[in-house]
C-alpha cells in the first residue's frame, strides 16, 4: 500500500515543521489529533515531554457575552507583553446535520495577523457537554508548540463548565447584566468551578446588582440589598475597601475566594484587574499544591482516556469477539441469559486473562 | 469515520454588507461542513493567515467589488508560500465568464455565479473532497 509509507512521511515533515516553529505544521498537528488522523499516538507522544509550559485559561458564560471579546483584550495584554498565545474557540456541532458555523474569529480580528498568535475555532462534534472532546489534547499540542498563555472560549451551556474546568488551570465564567435572572440556575455548577468571575458590558444598567447578587452567592457578602449602582462615567478602579481587605485576606490564605470583576469590552475597562486576578490565581494554584494535582489528575484522565479508546477499539475489532457476541443473541432473546452475564463472560474471558485479542472460547 | 469538511468562508474587499457570504456558511453548516466564517472586509493576507491556522479543505470567497481577479491569485499565492498548495479555492460573485476561466488557469477551482443554488457549491466540494480522500491525500 503507499498509503502508510505517505502518511508517515507526512508525519515526518509535520513533526519538523512543528519543531522549527511552523504555523502550519501546528495547524495540521492539530488536526491529526482532533480527527484522531493516523499518526496521532505517534505525534501525542512525540510532543508529551514538551507539555506543562503553557498556563491554560477558560473563558465560559452564556451566548453574547463578550468571551471573544475578553479573549481578544487578554489574547493582545499578553502578546504586548512578549508572550506567545494560543487561542482556541469552541462552538456547537448541530447535532442534526453534523455541521457548525464557527463565527468567534470575527472578534478577534485585531489580534489575528500578530506572529505570536494562533487562533483555532473547535466544533463540539460528537461530545455532549458544550467541549469539544479533544480540546484538551489540542490545547497540549498548543502547550508543545511553546504557547505562554492557552486561551479557551466556550458557550456556557450547564455541563461543559465542568468540562473546561478540567482542562483549564483557571476557569473564568463571564456574565452580562441580562443574565441577572439566570443566577440561580448557574448555581448548581458554576459556582463550583469558578475560579473568577466577570461582569462584562458593566457598561449597561444592572452590572453592580448582578455583581452584588454573585457576591451574595458566594457568601462574600451578606443578603443586605444590592450595592449602589454606579453611574456611567465613575472610575471602576475606585474599589471599595472592604472588598480589599477581603481580597487581601483571600490571597494570604491558602484558599481562594473568586473574585467578581466587571469589565467593558468596548474600552478594554477592568482588563488591568482581570488580568492581575488571573495572575493571583495562577499563584494561589502554584503555592498550594492545586496546580500540580490538577495538572495531575489531568494527565490521569489522560491515561484513563486512552486506555478505554485501546479496550474498546481492540474489543470491538475483533472479529472473534464479534461473532461470539452474534452467537450470544439467540439466548438472549430466549432471555436465557442476560446482557449483564454475557458482558460479565466476555470481559472475563478477555482481558481478565490478559489479553483483548482472540475470541473468548 | 470520516471526518468533517472544514471550509473558510470570507468576504473579502470594501464592499457594504455579508448577507451572501452568510447564506454561503449556513448552507454549507447545514451541509455538514465545519465553516470558519470570518465576516467582511478580509484581506487576503487575513484570510490565508486564518485558512493555514484553521487547517481548513476549502477557502470560498464571495466577491462583489471587482477586484476578483488581483484578491484569487493574491490568496493562492500566499497559501502556496506557507505550504498550503491543496487548498480548493472556490467562491462567488459577479465574475464574467473570460475573468473565470484566466483564474482557473492559475489554479483558483470552479467560481459560481450570482443565483447559482448553494446545492451545486456542496455537490462541488464534496466531490472534490472524495476525490481526493481517495487519492489518500
Ligand atoms: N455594550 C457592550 N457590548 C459588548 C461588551 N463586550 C462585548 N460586547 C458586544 O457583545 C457582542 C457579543 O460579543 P462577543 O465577544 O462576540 O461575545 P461571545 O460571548 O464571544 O459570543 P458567542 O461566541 O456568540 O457566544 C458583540 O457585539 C460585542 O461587541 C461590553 O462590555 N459592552
Ligand atoms: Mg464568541
Amino acid at each position: 500500500m503507499s498509503g502508510s509509507g505517505a502518511i508517515e512521511r507526512a508525519l515526518e515533515r509535520v513533526l519538523e515543521g512543528f519543531a522549527a516553529g511552523q504555523k502550519a505544521a501546528l495547524a495540521r498537528a492539530v488536526s491529526i489529533i482532533e480527527d484522531q488522523r493516523e499518526g496521532h499516538e505517534r505525534l501525542a507522544a512525540t510532543i508529551h515531554p514538551k507539555l506543562g509550559r503553557a498556563r491554560r485559561l477558560g473563558l465560559t458564560g452564556p451566548p453574547g457575552a463578550g468571551k471573544s471579546t475578553l479573549t481578544t483584550l487578554l489574547a493582545e495584554a499578553y502578546l504586548a507583553a512578549g508572550m506567545k498565545v494560543g487561542v482556541v474557540a469552541v462552538d456547537p456541532t448541530s447535532p442534526f446535520t453534523g455541521g457548525a458555523l464557527l463565527g468567534d474569529r470575527v472578534r478577534m480580528e485585531r489580534v489575528a495577523l500578530h506572529p505570536n498568535v494562533f487562533i483555532r475555532s473547535m466544533a463540539t462534534r460528537g461530545s455532549l457537554g458544550g467541549l469539544a472532546s479533544m480540546t484538551r489534547e489540542v490545547c497540549d499540542v498548543l502547550d508543545a508548540f511553546g504557547m505562554d498563555r492557552i486561551l479557551v472560549e466556550t458557550v456556557g451551556v450547564g455541563q461543559s463548565e465542568l468540562d473546561i474546568a478540567r482542562l483549564a488551570d483557571t476557569s473564568a465564567v463571564i456574565l452580562v447584566p441580562e443574565s441577572g435572572d439566570a443566577i440561580q440556575t448557574l448555581k448548581a455548577g458554576v459556582m463550583e468551578i469558578a475560579d473568577c468571575f466577570v461582569v462584562n458590558k458593566a457598561d449597561r444598567p444592572g452590572a453592580d446588582r448582578l455583581r452584588n447578587d454573585i457576591e451574595v452567592m458566594l457568601g462574600l457578602r451578606g443578603g443586605g440589598g444590592p450595592a449602589p449602582d454606579a453611574h456611567h462615567g465613575i472610575d471602576l478602579k475606585a474599589v471599595n475597601p472592604k472588598r480589599q481587605a477581603r481580597e487581601a485576606a483571600a490571597r494570604d490564605d491558602d484558599r481562594w475566594t473568586p473574585p467578581v470583576l466587571r469589565t467593558i469590552g468596548a474600552t478594554g475597562e477592568g482588563m488591568p484587574e482581570f488580568i492581575a486576578a488571573l495572575d493571583r490565581h495562577f499563584a494561589y494554584l502554584e503555592r498550594s499544591g492545586t496546580l500540580q494535582s490538577r495538572r495531575r489528575e489531568r494527565l490521569r484522565d489522560r491515561v484513563r482516556d486512552v486506555v478505554e479508546h485501546r479496550i474498546h477499539r481492540r474489543l470491538w475489532r475483533d472479529e472473534g469477539i464479534q461473532q461470539w457476541v452474534e452467537a450470544q443473541l439467540p439466548a438472549l432473546e430466549r432471555g436465557e441469559v442476560t446482557p449483564f452475564t454475557v458482558a460479565e463472560a466476555l470481559l472475563a474471558r478477555s482481558v481478565a486473562a490478559g489479553t483483548f485479542t482472540g475470541s473468548p472460547t | 469515520m470520516s471526518r468533517p469538511i472544514r471550509v473558510l468562508v470570507a468576504k473579502p474587499g470594501l464592499d457594504g454588507h455579508d448577507r451572501g457570504a452568510k447564506v454561503v456558511a449556513a448552507a454549507l453548516r447545514d451541509a455538514g461542513m465545519e465553516v470558519i466564517y470570518t465576516g467582511l472586509h478580509q484581506t487576503p493576507e487575513m484570510i490565508a493567515s486564518a485558512a493555514v491556522q484553521e487547517d481548513v479543505d476549502v477557502v470560498g470567497l464571495s466577491i462583489l467589488s471587482g477586484a476578483h481577479m488581483t484578491l484569487f491569485p493574491r490568496v493562492l499565492q500566499l497559501l502556496r508560500e506557507q505550504g498550503r498548495d491543496d487548498v480548493l479555492i472556490t467562491g462567488g460573485g459577479i465574475i464574467p465568464k473570460e475573468d473565470m476561466d484566466a483564474l482557473e488557469q492559475q489554479g483558483i477551482a470552479k467560481l459560481f455565479g450570482p443565483g447559482t443554488p448553494t446545492t451545486a457549491l456542496i455537490e462541488y466540494i464534496r466531490a472534490w473532497f472524495a476525490a481526493r480522500q481517495a487519492q489518500g491525500a
